[in-house]
């Protein structure tokens, strides 16, 4: 059996706002018969715009009964702009937890709250309001949403996506695509968190510390793969001195590497007063 | 609350009687049967009786008789060591409905380079026995093909296929795990060359199989070492859990008849009575070639692990072949190959009986099941 929580067995036995309103203001279908599991969610909101009820009604698993019914109590009562606020990690919290193989079903719950507020702003129904380039032809999961889910919960792995998603649950055909999504939102947040942590005005050390951190990550493994490195040798003011090692030593084209690569790297991630020059001494 | 067990292909209960049996051999007779003194020597002839008693089941000779750990590791000693022997560039038939134990070493030698075929089956699960003979070809290949499915309990023609077998002088294994114990099975009416069994399928412990090999089948040594098990699997043997399955396999023999008329009236009973009173509902399988213990049950329109949730919860034990269930996210690979619709795929559920199973335990499951088909049914989007 599943290591489900004491309250994700409740949901699942008792679940709350079963049904379907009738003229809802905002109504989001996901899922499939094929797909092993599908939430038909619909919500009615009130003069002040607050949803003042909401009922489902899911084809799945205790996981996905459990996480419908978690998602309406948690919704009811939110303006839609709270509402569009949840992400599938609220909903799995707010049932102490759910194991990791059926974090999809929490996803299906994020998924159909989306298509119903898209719903009620646009008028639009239909399965895919969220279009888009299909990755996982088995269990029709497009980019997007694979996109989504590595972001929300800082997915990994392949099978963190699989987890959470369905895709590549299937023949696996798309495994790759999915490793190139991963890796391509892994290096979308690392740049993103050095350009953040990057105070406005750095103090000596600060500096030094995230010169040594950029070489580190963005070009001592470029130089390694050549048979060469680099050391950071001394700063002053905004002069960078460095020095070449191995293969890079003496090379004809140390130069341009430094210009063109370290003092670039260094003025994108640390700061771009920086003046990149090699040791001659 | 009751506790019904309808779950007896994934495992039975210990007899008594086994446990009886096999308790003396934990704590007077635990010598090593290879000793040289009387204390592990006096154990041998233990062995030996197990052997006759397992042997006697399936009307083979004790000497065809090997001892192993479980169902899976005699599925891999007869199709791996069989392939070593035979050497390369051998042509392996076997199923897609077949368990992973069989599936698995199949597509292992696949990996490294011999040619498997996986035949297909219809929407009863039952071959096509001319698709079969087809594919077969002349000289001696490896066919291995269960004889019951765990899934739908639908009962391939080992005799038509041994036959055909013999005929083009190929080597049969069959993974008899699901019928042993529950139909007769005659290894010398059934040339069959080997047969893989599992105790714990006919209330002997988990921990103990056996592998028939019919007299003058090559089959490679699977755990090289010792001199046990004539040199065919070295490591001491397990001696109260074989006694277990001996004493098992008496009581299997004792009890055949029973399989036939009283398990088999009972799961009938069970299946009309889900039938009369859930509409949308189907039977999985070939209903006439079909071990006497087993239905496997579509429920349309809602899925296998919440039905399972809901049984347990009033005491019934039962399994699905739903993609949730197995934490992967497809439905059974033995569902599919059948070609069940999606609508009826994700609910199925298998109900699978033992001669433990009473009158009245059947009766309550059929009283409680309506309410909880509903209850999902009410919650499903699709009905």
């Amino acid at each position: 059996m599943w290591d489900y929580t004491d309250k994700v067995l409740d949901h699942f036995r008792n679940p709350r706002n079963v049904g379907l309103i009738e003229n809802p203001d905002g109504i989001g279908e996901v899922g499939s018969m094929a797909c092993g599991d599908a939430l038909k969610l619909t919500f009615k909101l009130d003069e002040k715009k607050r949803i003042v009820d909401v009922k489902f009604k899911t084809f799945g698993c205790a996981s996905a009964i459990a996480s419908s019914s978690a998602l309406t109590e948690m919704i009811k009562g939110m303006t839609i702009e709270q509402a569009e606020k949840v992400t599938n990690q609220d909903i799995a919290n707010y049932l102490g937890g759910l194991p990791e193989q059926k974090m999809h079903c929490s996803v299906m719950g994020r998924e159909a709250l989306e298509m119903a507020i898209a719903n009620y702003r646009t008028g639009k129904t239909g399965k895919k309001i969220l279009a888009g380039k299909v990755v996982c032809t088995c269990f029709g999961v497009t980019e997007e949403e694979i996109e989504r889910v590595v972001r929300d919960n800082n997915l990994t792995t392949v099978e963190q996506v699989t987890n959470y998603c369905k895709a590549g649950g299937g023949c696996g055909n798309c495994k790759n695509d999915i490793v190139q999504i991963i890796e391509r939102i892994r290096k979308e947040r690392e740049s993103k968190s050095a350009s953040t942590q990057k105070p406005a005005k750095l103090t000596v050390l600060q500096k030094v510390k995230l010169i040594e951190e950029t070489l580190d990550r963005e070009i001592r493994p470029m130089l390694k793969r050549d048979g060469g490195d680099i050391e950071l040798i001394d700063i002053s003011g905004s002069r960078v001195i460095v020095s070449f090692r191995g293969m890079c030593a003496g090379c004809q084209a140390a130069p341009s590497t430094i210009k063109d690569v370290v003092e670039a790297k260094l003025r994108e991630f640390v700061s771009k007063d920086l003046v990149v020059e090699e040791d001659k001494s | 609350m009751k506790n019904v067990y309808l779950d007896n292909n994934a495992t039975t209960q210990v007899a008594p009687e086994v446990i009886d049996a096999i308790i003396p051999f934990f704590k007077e007779l635990w010598g090593n049967p290879s000793s040289m003194h009387y204390f592990g020597g006096q154990v041998k002839k233990y062995i030996d009786t197990a052997r006759e008693q397992v042997a006697d089941l399936i009307n083979a000779e004790p000497s065809e008789i090997v001892f192993t750990s479980c169902g899976t590791e005699g599925d891999n000693m007869a199709i791996r060591g069989t392939a070593e022997a035979l050497g390369k560039n051998r042509k392996i038939i076997t199923t897609r409905v077949e368990h992973p134990a069989v599936l698995g070493p199949c597509r292992h030698l696949k990996e490294q380079g011999h040619e498997v075929i996986e035949l297909g089956v219809d929407s009863s699960g039952q071959l096509d026995l001319t698709e079969f003979r087809k594919v077969l070809g002349k000289g001696p290949n490896i066919v291995s093909i269960m004889w019951a499915n765990n899934e739908t309990g639908v009962m391939f023609p080992i005799p038509e296929i041994a036959a055909m077998v013999k005929e083009q002088g190929g080597v049969l294994h069959t993974d008899a795990v699901q019928i042993v114990g529950k139909i007769p099975i005659d290894v010398r009416k059934t040339p069959v060359d080997m047969l893989a069994l599992s105790g714990h399928k006919l209330h002997a412990p988990k921990g103990i199989g056996a592998l028939y090999i019919r007299k003058g089948t090559k089959v490679n040594t699977f755990l090289i070492g010792g001199h046990q098990e004539n040199g065919r699997r070295g490591g001491t043997e397990n001696v109260p859990y074989i006694v277990g399955l001996g004493q098992a396999c008496v009581l299997a023999k004792k009890f055949l008849q029973d399989e036939t008329t009283n398990v088999a009236k009972l799961r009938d009973r069970l299946e009309a009575g889900i039938l009369a009173s859930c509409p949308s509902t189907t039977v999985n399988g070939d209903r006439v070639h079909r071990l006497p213990n087993t239905t496997n049950i579509s429920f349309q329109y809602i899925e296998g692990e919440a039905i399972l949730y809901h049984l347990s919860d009033i005491g019934v034990a039962a399994s699905s072949g739903s993609a949730c269930t197995s934490g992967s996210l497809e439905p059974s690979h033995v569902i599919r190959a059948m070609g069940v619709p999606f609508t009826s795929a994700h609910g199925s559920t298998r109900f699978s009986l033992s001669r433990y199973n009473t009158a009245e335990e059947i009766e309550y499951v059929i009283e409680k099941i309506p309410a909880i088909v509903k209850r999902l049914r009410d919650l499903s989007p699709f009905v």
